[in-house]
């Protein structure tokens, strides 16, 4: 295809949701079946997207397509700035095309999905055009080359979160929630925009590649490679806000107020990824302190939330806990330098957890809205795909060989070894282990709790049914792509694999290669672009494959192992163990007390500030504007009096004198229309006689 | 004085002098006559120009679509019963001096201006240029000027009619 | 004489202009202010035509000549509608009876 084929295509991808958001919103309360125009444009956008995807993965795997135009060139408009260009465009490169097919399918299956899920809602079309709205934003962080497009459309997804979170705003929870997920994400957000005004006021552009470009010439930021390592790190925190990284993570528990299906595709699957996206995207710019602050946010956003999602008994908490934790995965793999794995179990991670949260939607759907995993159990009947899907999705997530979660993950915990090796920052390593074992051990916790043993609300699980096909459909679609047959011929590795080989390479480090990790500086005069790291590397990663694959798998395994013992088995009490260590237990229920710390520090100190600003504005603001006031009053006395004597004086015989040229000036109004035809030709001919002198 | 010159001048006495009558006359159906022989004039000048499509079109819309229109209006407004077809003149003499005046003026600017002069080769007939150039060049003109003539013609029948 | 060129036909024009504003200025009865408008629009086609002939503008001034002639088409229709109105409301047609304008 030809490059003005894919850019006519990926507009049409790009746009066709904002047609659908405005078509399903404007028509919305008239058409009650206008949804199914939303679902027939995300139907069209997946197809148009795999075309895309196909074409270029398929044949044109080496070019990146790019399509801009100039925005605002101020240069042209004679202002005293030398470059200052912005422009607007989109790229079309093998990680975009493949984030565009991601997000479209969650999308399109997240749609049919909540066409059953959403059944009977009083803003049923509404929701529809919330989702297309949701679809825009994101395909517009995906396709942008610039970081101007990708901070508006970073917003605007914000944006759409916070209407679908809020959703039910009928609920006070859901609405508080919307505005701590609003909030969570300004912060991060400003970091973001601080990092982007460093850049522009250094590069003058927000082209992407023009700053690399600049950056490998050696421009820096105040030409110190700290600033550097500052604006990678400021730039991360807008991904620290949206990934739900440490410690802005809190927003994303609650976030689950909003619709099941929307929680799959924004809390699970893509909005949460643009954080990592946006980490691959700039990937070249980060210095290795930045690498390394990015891996340890990522490792201890890993730790934690996987030991909350330990104690948490709401079936969308663990799996909320679970998100953040793989997210934390991704991150750290991109901070440790292991930038295939980290895209690619972004994902894998987007399949398996959409379906995660798609397949709890089923069985909150079945069980009329019940959230607590200790009122289920023994659903494997009754929720025979179900289970299957959720079995198929946990085994990916726990890293099982033959599923792809075993693939990506694999990558990342081989990684982690070596760069403990090669760094000697073995403590990435060792976190990175404990959380495989962990989300095996929670993962099937939430399993055996959710549909086996015996059911707890008789009830409940009488009235429980399997959910139509329009739901259990995408979850199969979903399992399916959750094995490893779609990314690697070899179950083992995903380093022969085709995702590995041909379409995703790291690419190469533009900064300093003092500033850089130092295996990420090439040995051999060799500047191929394939060849990126040193050699060490390639040779520590290989070699770390095999113990990685082992430990990992025996890691996993006892976790399973565990979960089974305490609760399908009951060889050990899960209170026994629970109140032994019971300090710890509680740490871990309340959440680390993270929300706790955040009300008594940032929210108190907030509120204490408010306050002493509002005794300010009453005591001293107000005094000043009322002496202000009793001065004024004084002034305006004496100027009336001034007023009275001279001005209206003044206007009276102004008054006078018009009253008497208008009784001149009267007589030559005489309503008639060819007098004053007479006098315009008088006046002509006395201009004319004026002008040609 | 060639033969040329003589039927410019013999057109241009004719449209001068019916047109002196139609702004003098006291009576509006010789008014209407004099108006219908300075069209007659002005169609022999296009001619003299070059223009013989435009000739035509002068004749056929003005003498057979203003004029007649005219004549119904001078009918419609006199009762035809007690025809008063006589109508007065108003300030004659200040508009007397002062168009006197403006065409004073007028004609010292013509002649002492130095125009371009480069007369053109007018094809004996312009029926097919000016047929082209309407559908291609102009075509948006000539269709935005259809459907003002409807516009005027609904606005006519509306505000004429009875309430 | 000299020989016949532009300066003869804009001269021709500039009467019919004038005595067209004559027309409109002095005539009371408002069909023959509308004639005296029709005489200030020819004046202005002959000007257009008398251009396009001796500016060698091609066929443009033709044009626009012929758009004038549609134009004045109009123009009178609406007028003498204006005008037959005018004699419902006034019971007369001497524009200078007519003279609301003053208030």
């Amino acid at each position: 295809m030809s490059e003005y084929n894919y850019t006519l295509l990926a507009l049409l991808v790009f746009f066709l949701p904002l047609l659908g958001f405005l078509v399903t919103i404007l028509l919305g309360k008239k058409f009650s079946k206008i949804y199914l125009f939303e679902v027939a444009i995300i139907t069209i956008v997946l197809i148009l997207s795999i075309v895309i995807g196909f074409f270029k993965l398929g044949f044109q795997v080496d070019e990146r397509i790019i399509s801009q135009f100039t925005w605002i060139d101020l240069k042209s408009a004679g202002t005293p700035y030398t470059s200052f260009i912005i422009e607007l465009g989109i790229v079309l490169d093998n990680i975009s095309v493949i984030m565009l097919f991601v997000v479209s399918l969650v999308s399109t299956l997240v749609h049919y999905f909540s066409i059953a899920y959403m059944k009977g809602d009083p803003r049923f079309n509404r929701y529809f055009a919330y989702l297309g709205l949701f679809t825009f934003s994101m395909m517009g962080i995906v396709l942008t080359h610039n970081f101007l497009m990708m901070y508006i459309f970073w917003e605007l997804v914000g944006v759409s979160s916070y209407l679908l979170i809020g959703f039910w705003y009928e609920k006070d929870s859901a609405s508080d929630a919307a505005k701590k997920a609003f909030l969570a994400n300004r912060v991060g957000d400003l970091g973001m925009l601080a990092g982007l005004l460093i850049l522009f006021t250094t590069y003058h552009t927000f082209t992407i590649d023009n700053v690399f470009g600049q950056i490998a010439l050696g421009v820096l930021p105040f030409n110190s490679e700290f600033w550097l390592t500052i604006m990678g790190v400021l730039l991360f925190c807008g991904a620290i806000g949206k990934s739900a990284q440490l410690p802005l993570h809190v927003w994303l528990p609650d976030a689950m107020e909003g619709p099941t299906p929307v929680s799959a595709l924004i809390h699970a699957a893509t909005m949460v990824a643009a954080g990592v996206y946006l980490v691959t995207r700039i990937f070249p710019l980060f210095t290795g302190d930045a690498l390394l602050f990015i891996a340890v946010v990522g490792a201890l956003s890993a730790l934690i939330p996987a030991t909350i999602a330990l104690t948490q008994n709401d079936i969308k908490k663990v799996l909320a806990y679970s998100t953040i934790s793989q997210l934390g995965y991704m991150i750290m793999a991109l901070g440790i330098g292991s930038y295939f794995y980290g895209y690619f179990h972004l994902i894998t991670h987007a399949f398996f957890k959409a379906g995660l949260f798609l397949a709890a939607g089923s069985v909150i759907h079945a069980m009329h809205h019940e959230q607590d995993i200790q009122n289920m159990g023994g659903l494997r009947k009754k929720l025979p795909i179900t289970y299957a899907t959720f079995l198929v999705f946990c085994l990916a997530i726990s890293g099982v060989p033959l599923t792809s979660g075993f693939l990506s993950k694999d990558g990342i915990l081989a990684g982690a070894l070596a760069f403990g090796s090669l760094t000697g920052h073995y403590l990435i390593t060792v976190v990175g282990f404990t959380v495989a074992m962990l989300t095996a051990f929670y993962m099937f916790r939430l399993l055996i709790l959710t549909f086996h043993g015996k059911p707890k609300d008789k009830h409940a699980y009488d009235h429980a049914h399997e959910s139509p096909a329009l739901m259990t459909v995408p979850l199969i679609i979903l399992a399916v792509l959750s094995f490893f047959a779609f990314y690697s011929f070899n179950p083992t590795t995903a380093e022969k694999g085709w995702v590995f080989e041909k379409w995703i390479q790291t690419p190469e480090s533009v900064v300093p290669e003092s500033a850089r990790y130092s295996f990420m500086v090439p040995e051999s005069e060799i500047r191929d672009r394939k060849i990126i790291h040193s050699e060490t590397y390639t040779k520590t990663v290989h070699d770390a494959h095999i113990p990685a694959v082992i430990l990992s798998l025996l890691l996993s395994g006892f976790g399973i192992l565990v979960a089974f013992t305490i609760y399908y088995w009951k060889k050990i009490s899960a209170d026994k163990i629970a109140n032994s260590l019971k300090p710890l237990y509680k740490f871990s229920l309340n959440k680390w007390y993270f929300d706790e710390l955040y009300d008594k520090t940032f929210i108190a100190f907030t509120m204490f500030l408010s306050k002493i600003l509002n005794w300010f504005d009453a005591k001293i603001i107000d005094g000043v504007v009322n002496g202000a006031a009793s001065v004024t009053r004084g002034f305006s006395k004496i100027s009336g009096g001034f007023d009275t004597i001279v001005i209206d004086g003044f206007v009276n015989f102004s008054a006078f004198f018009s009253g008497l040229v208008g009784i001149v000036l009267r007589k030559m109004q005489t309503g008639k229309v060819q007098v004053y035809i007479v006098l315009l030709i008088f006046s002509i001919v006395i201009l004319i006689f004026y002008f040609s002198r | 004085m060639n033969l040329y010159d003589f039927i410019f001048y013999f057109f241009a006495a004719l449209t001068i002098v019916s047109a002196f009558f139609v702004v003098t006359t006291k009576n509006i159906i010789y008014a209407a006559f004099n108006l219908l022989l300075t069209f007659f004039g002005v169609a022999g000048i296009y001619v003299l120009l070059g223009a013989d499509f435009l000739a035509i079109v002068q004749l056929i819309i003005y003498v057979g679509g203003i004029l007649i229109l005219m004549l119904f209006g001078v009918m419609l407004t006199n009762k035809i019963t007690n025809v008063q077809i006589k109508t007065e003149a108003s300030f004659v003499i200040p508009a007397s001096i002062g168009v006197g005046l403006f065409a004073g003026v007028l004609i010292a600017i013509l002649l002492k201006t130095e125009w371009r002069n480069s007369p053109a080769d007018i094809p004996i007939s312009t029926l097919v240029p000016i047929g082209k150039l309407l559908m291609e060049e102009w075509a948006f003109v000539f269709i935005l000027l259809g459907v003002l003539l409807l516009i005027a013609l609904i606005g006519a029948a509306s505000i004429a009619r009875k309430e | 004489m000299m020989e016949v060129g532009l300066q003869h036909f804009l001269v021709v024009s500039a009467i019919l202009f004038s005595l067209g504003i004559f027309g409109v200025v002095t005539r009371k009865n408002a069909v023959m202010v509308l004639m005296g408008i029709e005489l200030i629009l020819n004046a202005a086609n002959i000007n257009f035509i008398a251009f396009a002939k001796y500016g060698n503008f091609g066929f443009d001034g033709q044009l626009i000549a012929l758009f004038v002639i549609v134009l004045a088409a109009a123009e009178a229709a609406i007028a003498l509608a204006i005008v037959l109105n005018i004699y419902k409301n006034f019971a007369t047609v001497n524009v200078d009876e007519i003279n609301k304008l003053k208030e």
